[in-house]
């Protein structure tokens, strides 16, 4: 990778890279498809909403001394009149207890039912109810912090670029990250949900941290290619706007795909050999951080470009 | 040069005495550290339960809300405490919800899996009844009639204390537990006045609407005081003594969230977390000084430093770790060498243009300096939202993705500048253009 990359940059990269610009519409126009295109899968399967926001239980339990039958398990549940719990096995001897969320007595209900009446002992690893309000309330307040995250980004920027006017309001600048990153956020959604049909992983309040995450680390790397914009206009003012843009993607794409690379190495190490807790939050950030660099490359410096306004 | 390789190596002892101070303050590390700087686990990674509590307020008048759910937290507080499990924590928390506010109370009990007993010991209400055996009952007497209330309850009680029937006091076997009741000045005058009309009668002591103890009443008792000998275990004696201490708990309360981890998971995770940061590492630093060269290995040695910090203020603030702000520590890992790859890039580009290695360096922070900023900026912000936004779990990442973004900045523009300092020159020889180079020419 670092060969290739390297490589590149020496020998043809200053003309593939014009090739961005030179192409923009295409390039946008593939954005705007693969915005479609998430935007369609999340809406089509849906967000897997996991026990965080719709509130319910989930316990994990395990059985030293040997599983029952599953059926056997499903029967004891449906006897006690805990029909609406459902089981599913897991590979170490356990099983995963899923239901809405629960009294106490109904958990110690739910739990003596599913040692068969004392006759196959139980450990409990991890309980964890959560009433419908909570659940609620995350909703909520993951609404508000996607928004002031935006809002708070576009206000830095055009904060940080006040001195740049030409031929590009600092405003645009601002405006064109945040456009970038809903990209980012719907193609790393959009991702989650194709994950989570096959793994039936849920979005948890780890995912919405994780698509938090991606908006911070996304703009990262549009704003350094933007300062590299800022200070090339500054000193080369006789060259055109789409030269200073494709040019400052030429010095600045070494350092967004190691950056990026070395970050999804550390996440890919977290999912692959992490905490269970946290395997699907490595995944979508390292999806996040791959969707962060190409936008910042293909979305935000076209649209840069687009937004000069026209002379003659 | 000389001065310049002096901070260099001072800087270096510096960060070798951070690394041992986390090192010799970690017992699972150094045998005999003192565990008082030990790194704190969240409850997801030590095991423990997380409860969350609704109070219905619905009964108190607005303004009183504060003052009520305060005492709702400080007798909760007292039960837990009576599990001497060290650091617990019980927080009031008011959220609004579509306009409607909820107040909640939140536990959390380190340590503790056994949700029964923890509900229980929290929600329990203690009723303490002094309750005078009905002269006129007979075989007749339903159970309900056959004692008289005095209408000397709990509710008069200063305190409850444990003590141990005396060698030689008559009042029992020795070393027999027993819980000695101090009423207050209204509740000694009433139980003065019931065992001066009723000597010779029993008094018997109702804990929950059932009698644990029948004594009867040798005299006029005056000054308040009263004993309690039941048939107590020590234990049950204590947590007696300790839930009639605790009083009766002001707002009712209705639990809406648990959450129980085992022990055992938690220490997998904290494994599994430690490994994957670690491989982590390993391959970041062999990539570096693939890419890099020489400023690689120094990115490495600084982003050394950079743990050596983190985990020095992981102690030492405390922060709380939990899964997911080990996860915020894994990533600020990129964020970290993020710094180092703008300077050693924009470095690499002054160097091929033809300066020195000393005025490329030089360079090549000033350059490098506000797109570091800038873009540090923007995941603080992100960081501090989180935070506001968050649950216990998302602070926990807010805050160590929070720290490492400030702490690599800090350590990729001092650390990483020192020692690549000591190490440039305004001359160079070959060797050190190659050593400054990229890893690959064209």
């Amino acid at each position: 990778m670092a060969r290739f990359v390297d490589s590149c940059l020496e020998l043809d990269l200053k003309n593939r890279i014009m090739f961005v610009i030179k192409y923009r519409k295409l390039f946008v126009s593939l954005s705007a498809l693969m915005v479609i295109g998430g935007v369609v899968l999340v809406s089509v399967f849906g967000l897997n909403l996991g026990i965080d926001f719709t509130g319910g239980s989930l316990a994990e339990i395990s059985y030293p001394d040997g599983r029952p039958d599953v059926v056997e398990i499903n029967t004891s549940l449906a006897d006690a009149g805990y029909d609406f719990a459902t089981v599913l096995p897991t590979e170490d001897n356990g099983v995963f207890v899923k239901s809405r969320d629960l009294t106490e007595v109904e958990r110690i209900g739910i739990f003596e039912a599913l040692s068969i009446g004392g006759e196959f002992p139980i450990e409990e690893k991890s309980f964890t109810s959560i009433g419908p309000s909570l659940g609620k309330e995350l909703a909520r307040k993951a609404t508000w912090a996607l928004i002031i995250v935006a809002l708070a980004i576009i206000l830095f920027i055009a904060y940080a670029f006040r001195g740049v006017s030409k031929p590009v309001s600092s405003w645009r600048y601002g405006f064109i990250a945040v456009i970038a990153l809903i990209h980012d956020v719907i193609l790393t959604s959009g991702v989650f949900v194709l994950i989570s049909q096959f793994t039936g992983a849920t979005a948890d309040s780890l995912f919405v941290v994780a698509l938090l995450t991606v908006l911070g680390l996304s703009v990262n790397d549009t704003i350094v290619v933007f300062d590299r914009v800022r200070e090339n206009l500054r000193e080369s003012k006789n060259k055109t706007f789409e030269e200073i843009v494709g040019g400052s993607l030429y010095q600045t794409i070494a350092r967004s795909v190691n950056t990026s690379l070395s970050t999804i190495i550390v996440l890919v190490a977290l999912f692959i050999f992490g905490p269970d807790s946290t395997k699907m939050f490595a995944l979508t950030l390292a999806f996040g951080m791959l969707f962060g660099t190409y936008s910042s490359i293909f979305l935000a410096s076209p649209l840069l470009v687009f937004m000069q306004p026209k002379e003659d | 040069m000389v001065k310049r390789r002096l901070i260099a190596f001072l800087v270096l002892l510096a960060g070798l005495a951070v690394a041992f101070f986390v090192y010799s303050s970690e017992p699972g590390l150094k045998a005999d550290a003192n565990d008082q700087h030990a790194f704190k686990l969240g409850l997801d990674l030590s095991g423990g339960t997380h409860l969350v509590y609704k109070a219905d307020v619905s009964e108190i008048s607005e303004n009183e809300i504060k003052d009520s759910m305060e005492s709702l937290r400080d007798v909760i507080e007292r039960r837990i405490n009576l599990f001497g499990v060290s650091e617990t924590n019980v927080q009031t928390q008011e959220v609004n919800i579509a306009g409607l506010n909820e107040d909640r109370i939140v536990i959390d009990l380190p340590g503790i899996t056994d949700i029964d007993q923890a509900v229980s010991m929290i929600g329990q209400t203690p009723l303490l009844e002094f309750k005078l055996l009905n002269k006129d009952a007979d075989e007749n007497t339903s159970f309900e009639d056959a004692y008289i209330s005095t209408g000397l309850t709990g509710k008069y009680l200063d305190r409850a204390n444990l003590e141990f029937v005396q060698q030689g006091s008559g009042s029992g076997i020795a070393g027999t537990p027993i819980v000695a009741l101090q009423f207050d000045k209204e509740g000694g005058d009433l139980f003065g006045q019931i065992t001066g009309d009723n000597t010779g009668e029993i008094l018997a002591i109702f804990l929950d609407g059932a009698p644990i103890s029948t004594p009867v009443i040798q005299t006029k008792i005056t000054g308040g005081q009263a004993t309690i000998t039941g048939n107590f275990t020590p234990d049950e004696a204590k947590q007696l003594v300790g839930r009639l201490n605790s009083g009766a708990l002001p707002v009712p309360i209705e639990l809406i969230s648990t959450q129980t981890i085992g022990a055992t998971l938690g220490s997998d995770a904290v494994n599994a977390g430690v490994f994957a940061g670690m491989l982590g590492f390993l391959i970041l630093a062999g990539l570096f000084i693939f890419w890099y060269r020489f400023p690689g290995v120094i990115a490495i040695i600084s982003l050394g430093f950079y743990m050596a910090v983190m985990f020095a203020l992981f102690k030492i603030v405390p922060v709380t770790l939990t899964a997911a702000g080990i996860a915020g520590f894994i990533i600020s890992l990129g964020i970290a060498v993020d710094a180092n790859i703008l300077i050693f890039e924009r470095m690499k580009e002054e160097i091929r243009a033809g300066r020195s290695t000393f005025d490329g360096l030089k360079e090549g922070f000033s350059r490098a300096w506000l797109s570091i900023r800038d873009s540090n900026i923007s995941s603080l912000i992100t960081a501090v939202i989180l935070f506001w936004f968050g649950s216990s779990l998302i602070k926990g990442f807010a805050l160590t993705f929070s720290l490492g973004v400030l702490v690599s900045m800090i350590s990729a523009i001092s650390i990483t500048r020192v020692f690549l300092y000591a190490f440039t020159g305004t001359r160079d020889g070959k060797i050190r253009r190659f050593l400054f180079g990229t890893g690959f020419k064209k």
